[in-house]
């Protein structure tokens, strides 16, 4: 599935929730389902620092692909950590790059990206872009 | 239920729980619900009383002040003066000379440490602090100890969230230039012997700088018997506009300081040759001050004013005890900073959970609370934790926000544990 499609799924997903409650159990959920990160890799070079809530990231290529492994200490902040790797991991680093993620706003939760709330998601979407852009040169280089 | 009205210097004073009912923006609404406002450690909410005052500045007195020959700029300039007379009567100051205009605690922090810091502070010379600080009084100290080669001495906090005496006098010496503390942790809410701490320090013939902050909103400050030489705080935290605060300093001692920032204001006369500085209080008020917020800042002390000091203590050490019975109650709830001696702040914990997480779902229950930090990031290391939920009272809450509180927490709970 492309991003887009990813995204739309998701909004179709949380359409189905009367109220913030379900939607917050629903997201607390994914954010509990996840060990998303090793924990080799939970130090402070993969450290995104955020003053509420702490983020760890890593990027790897396969096959031209770029994948994303993440985790916060706030169970918040993993399960929208859990959706934004749904949408990003293993699509290609172009794509990435230029992806406009309008779910977050779709699904109400845009307030979690707001950089008062200073909980690393922003700062974690910009590495994600970053680490696209980044590969993608790569390949560029490459070729 | 009733609280006997307090008796203040012979007048009838009102009754604290009739003080909700003088702020608007308790009436409103968050995220659907009516909003419980648990976070005036940050910054405190505002009566209309104040709200009204900058109305009125704004609409009928507003001129530039100290300036003008016309009948506006000397009623503005007048309004200006009172409130520096009715703040220096609010911290017992003996002259409105010492009551220096400045945009917040942490400005007064930062002049003093750039004026009295800069001008009297030698090599070698040491600044206590506490573990406690907020990292406004923090900061300023550690850039003026790297610029003069001066080192900080940091009195430890116990684990009830008290400072240690012991330590405090062991770390005093004839090296110790200034020591300086708040009165009132914002994190924890400790109530430091700030008396006591200031006598000690005097007898090494140091000087003292205390961080009100968080002690105006609560009624009683005496600089005249405290003895310190500073005494800072900000007007947003009791009541007033923000943008505007008040350092208080010994008239001697300022008398002696060299000016901080220039401009117009501060200055006698200015020639390209020689420039004379202005007397006090303005030597220290370079530029247009933030008028209707010292117009704001008065109406708040005004405010304040018409309940006894002890009223209040007595109403927040109420709402203190049931937060603290009603939190406690909750399965994993842990309070950091248990000492006796704390205002009306309750910084806690939930096994299991992560503050921010707390702080999201009471949001959405329509209760604002801080999580994180609390600008105190040495005293968190201290206790070896992420940060803490604060729930901060002041004399507008009541019983009821502390019940919804409770509830919101435990609701919390129940979706993340
Ligand atoms: C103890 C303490 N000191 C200093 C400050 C800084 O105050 P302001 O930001 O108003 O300058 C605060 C504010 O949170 C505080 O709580």
């Amino acid at each position: 599935m492309s991003i887009n499609e990813k995204q739309d799924q998701i909004i179709d997903d949380f359409s189905l929730f009367d109220d913030w409650m379900q939607k917050y159990d629903y997201i607390i959920d994914l954010g509990k389902k996840l060990p998303i990160i090793e924990q080799e890799y939970k130090t402070e070079d993969y450290q995104i620092k955020g003053c509420q809530s702490r983020v760890w990231l890593r990027a790897y290529e396969q096959d031209g692909k770029v994948f994303f492994k993440a985790d916060s200490d706030a169970v918040i902040t993993r399960g929208i950590i859990a959706l934004l790797i749904e949408v990003l991991s293993g699509q290609k680093a172009d794509d990435i790059a230029n992806s406009d993620l309008y779910f977050i706003d779709r699904i109400g939760l845009k307030e979690h990206l707001s950089p008062t709330r200073s909980n690393g998601l922003t700062s974690m979407i910009k590495h994600m872009k970053y680490y696209g852009l980044g590969l993608k040169k790569k390949l560029e280089n490459h070729e | 239920m009733k609280v006997a009205t307090g008796k203040k210097a012979g007048f009838d004073c009102r009754p604290v729980e009739s003080a909700r009912e003088d702020f608007p923006i308790l009436k409103t609404e968050m995220n659907g619900h009516p909003l419980v406002f648990l976070d005036s450690a940050a910054s405190s909410q505002k009566p209309q009383a104040v709200i009204e005052a900058i109305n009125t500045y704004y609409t009928t007195q507003n001129a530039n002040v100290h300036r003008g020959v016309y009948t506006l700029s000397q009623q503005a300039t007048d309004l200006f003066e009172e409130s520096r007379l009715a703040v220096a009567r609010f911290i017992n100051a003996p002259s409105e000379k010492e009551v220096i205009f400045v945009r917040g605690a942490t400005e007064g922090i930062n002049l003093v440490a750039q004026s009295y810091g800069r001008a009297f502070l030698n090599a070698g010379d040491e600044i206590v602090l506490s573990e406690l600080e907020h990292h406004s009084n923090i900061v300023p100290w550690q850039i003026l100890a790297e610029e003069k080669n001066l080192s900080l001495k940091i009195i430890p906090v116990r684990e009830d969230g008290s400072l240690d005496m012991d330590a405090y006098k062991k770390l005093l010496s004839s090296k110790t230039a200034l020591v300086t503390v708040n009165h009132i942790s914002n994190a924890l809410g400790t109530i430091n012997p700030v008396e006591e701490i200031t006598k000690l320090a005097k007898e090494c013939g140091a000087a003292v700088l205390i961080d009100g902050a968080q002690a105006s909103i609560h009624g009683s400050i005496d600089v005249a018997s405290l003895g310190a030489d500073f005494y800072v705080f900000s007007g947003h935290k009791m009541l007033g506009p923000t943008g505007i605060g008040v350092l208080w300093g010994r008239e001697d001692i300022l008398e002696a300081m060299p000016p901080w920032q220039g401009g117009g204001e501060m200055i006698q006369s200015v020639s390209f040759e020689k420039t004379t500085y202005n007397e006090l209080p303005f030597k220290f008020e370079a530029g247009t001050p933030h008028i209707e917020g010292v117009v704001g800042l008065k109406k708040a002390i005004d405010y304040l004013s018409q309940f006894d000091p002890a009223d209040i203590i007595h109403w927040e050490r109420k709402l203190l005890n049931h937060c603290t019975a009603k939190l406690t109650a909750i399965p994993g709830l842990r309070i950091i900073g248990t000492t006796q001696n704390k205002t009306s702040v309750v910084s806690f914990l939930v096994e299991g959970t992560h503050p921010y997480d707390l702080g999201i779902i009471l949001d959405k229950l329509g209760i604002a609370v801080r999580t994180g930090h609390h600008c105190t990031q040495p005293l968190m290391e201290k206790y070896g934790i992420p940060g803490t939920v604060r729930a901060s009272m002041a004399l507008y809450n009541n019983k009821e926000d502390i019940d919804r509180l409770a509830e919101g927490v435990e609701k919390a709970r129940n979706m993340l544990v």
